[in-house]
């Protein structure tokens, strides 16, 4: 037991986060600088793949449906590590066979891009189910009475439909933000340079498990909370002006 | 069958034949009945199927005994003291505040690096069981289950309408007879969607299983990928694979709904 407390101490913790080269705090800062990126792109690539999703699930021909719904299926039913590897690999494979075949040189893509084209598939497929629900949601006479005035569909999508789902779809989207910054430790087995590889690769170094790994954790919780109170205020604003429905539980 | 009819219907099976018939033909699939010829068995077909096994038994293992300890947990929340419910609140924020991998690896590495350093436990009955993977593992999924089913629970137990708690009371139930016959079935049926969901999540959590020398059958398909440098070929049939057992549990609790009689209004 000796050594185990001695090499535990709060001051040996603090040296190993010291954020200066002999700590390694600064070198999980930057993998939390990129996680949050990852994530942010992913969640902002997914939810416009989502938006033309819910679009198409609900307003396109009966060929545009059944391929939304072939999406959502095949990306929700299979896990997203088997999806970052089949993108990472096939994927990067069949983008090198096109640019070899175009006559340009194999391109290594860059991780972080990588990461948020792999992520951003995945949540599209759910935002997708998370936005047609909202617009589901918006009462049709809204909607009707802008087709009645004979706004144009990108006109009515942006002043009417869009706005009034809004406050439906934050607790979803909520959900999805959340879901994208802990998919971004998946990454790490695809060696990008996110939080979760960043504290292995300390840890592994030296072999302060517990340290990095809990210090790991805490900064996901604090992404975590954070975001659920910046949620929580935005769904008060865009809900500003309806009626409370004191709903519990 | 009316519905598979539609002229673009038939269409697009007619192209997922072809991709279907195309991957057949094009991609390489002798691999897959290899023979060891030393001891005459299947040597990728019989690793598959027990990574398929370790898959499943995970799944069904880490499921029950998560979903056992989110019983607790919900009631802890939903109706518990400070001293209760504080702690289950927060053991289901960390849990559902943390990626799954680093919890993983927290466990495996930062526990399993601690246990070799307390006196004794070389000789202890555990040891045999703390040098192996998949307990941590086990553990860390069963954490991970027990932490989204927990906050699922709550809200089931709250919705549980108050008049059958009373009825129950009415009768002189004991509280334990009550939970048993009453308010634990009536919560476990208003959660069995969501439950369903989350199964399907935790099986799209299990792979991560292999990032700790746990040999699942995405483990099994890396291998195969390292051994003949071949890409396609075992991702297809492992994305085929998980679709079938995620149709599997979607089937089966379909089942189960239906088993549960309800009013449709």
């Amino acid at each position: 037991m000796e050594p185990l407390i001695a090499s535990s101490t709060l001051a040996d913790m603090a040296g190993l986060l010291a954020l200066s080269p002999p700590g390694w705090g600064g070198t999980l800062l930057h993998g939390l600088a990129n996680s949050i990126v990852i994530a942010l792109g992913a969640f902002g690539f997914g939810l416009i793949l989502g938006t033309l999703g819910a679009y198409g699930k609900l307003y396109g021909g009966p060929v545009v449906r059944d391929l939304m719904a072939v999406y959502t299926t095949l990306v929700r039913a299979v896990p997203d590590l088997v999806l970052i590897l089949a993108l990472n690999f096939a994927g990067v494979d069949l983008f090198n066979q096109l640019m070899l075949s175009l006559g340009y040189d194999r391109v290594q893509p860059n991780g972080l891009i990588l990461g948020i084209l792999v992520l951003g598939v995945v949540q599209g497929a759910y935002s997708t189910e998370v936005i047609r629900g909202a617009i589901l949601a918006v009462p049709p006479g809204q909607i009707e009475a802008a087709r009645a005035y004979g706004m144009p569909t990108l006109l009515q999508m942006r002043r009417v439909t869009l706005p009034l789902m809004l406050s439906n779809a934050i607790p979803g989207m909520a959900n999805l933000w959340l879901i994208a910054t802990k998919d971004t430790a998946l990454l790490a087995l695809v060696s990008v340079k996110e939080l979760t590889l960043m504290t292995q690769q300390a840890a592994a170094t030296t072999k302060a498990y517990f340290t990095f790994f809990l210090a790991a954790g805490l900064l996901y919780l604090l992404i975590s909370l954070v975001s659920e109170r910046l949620f929580a205020l935005l769904e008060r604003r865009a809900r500003r002006g309806q009626p409370s429905l004191n709903v519990d539980g | 069958m009316k519905a598979l009819l539609q002229p673009h219907r038939m269409v697009m099976i007619a192209l997922a034949a072809a991709f279907v018939i195309w991957c057949a033909l094009a991609l390489r699939w002798d691999w897959v009945l290899s023979v060891n010829p030393d001891t005459g068995k299947y040597v990728y077909l019989t690793l598959a199927a027990q990574g398929i096994w370790r898959t499943i038994w995970i799944l069904i293992v880490t499921a029950t005994l998560g979903f056992v300890f989110a019983i607790p947990l919900g009631l802890a929340q939903a109706i518990g003291p400070w001293y209760f419910s504080y702690p289950a609140r927060w053991f289901c924020t960390l849990i559902r505040g943390t990626p799954l991998l680093l919890q993983l690896w927290l466990i495996y590495y930062g526990l399993g690096s601690l246990f070799p350093s307390i006196p004794g436990i070389r000789d202890s009955w555990m040891w045999p069981y703390l040098r192996q993977a998949w307990p941590y593992a086990v553990i860390a999924l069963t954490f991970s289950f027990a932490g989204y089913e927990g906050e699922v629970m709550r809200g089931a137990f709250k919705g549980v309408p108050r008049g059958q708690l009373e009825a129950a009371r009415a009768f002189g139930m004991p509280s334990f007879t009550i939970l048993r016959r009453i308010w634990l079935p009536l919560a476990i049926q208003r959660a069995l969607p969501t439950l369903g969901g989350e199964t399907v999540l935790q099986l799209k959590a299990t792979p991560l299983v292999a990032t700790i020398t746990v040999i699942d059958i995405y483990s099994v398909a890396s291998r195969v990928r390292r051994d003949l440098l071949i890409t396609y070929e075992p991702l297809l049939l492992l994305a085929l694979i998980y679709l079938i057992l995620t149709g599997i549990i979607v089937l089966a609790f379909r089942w189960l709904e239906r088993r549960v009689p309800t009013r449709v209004a």
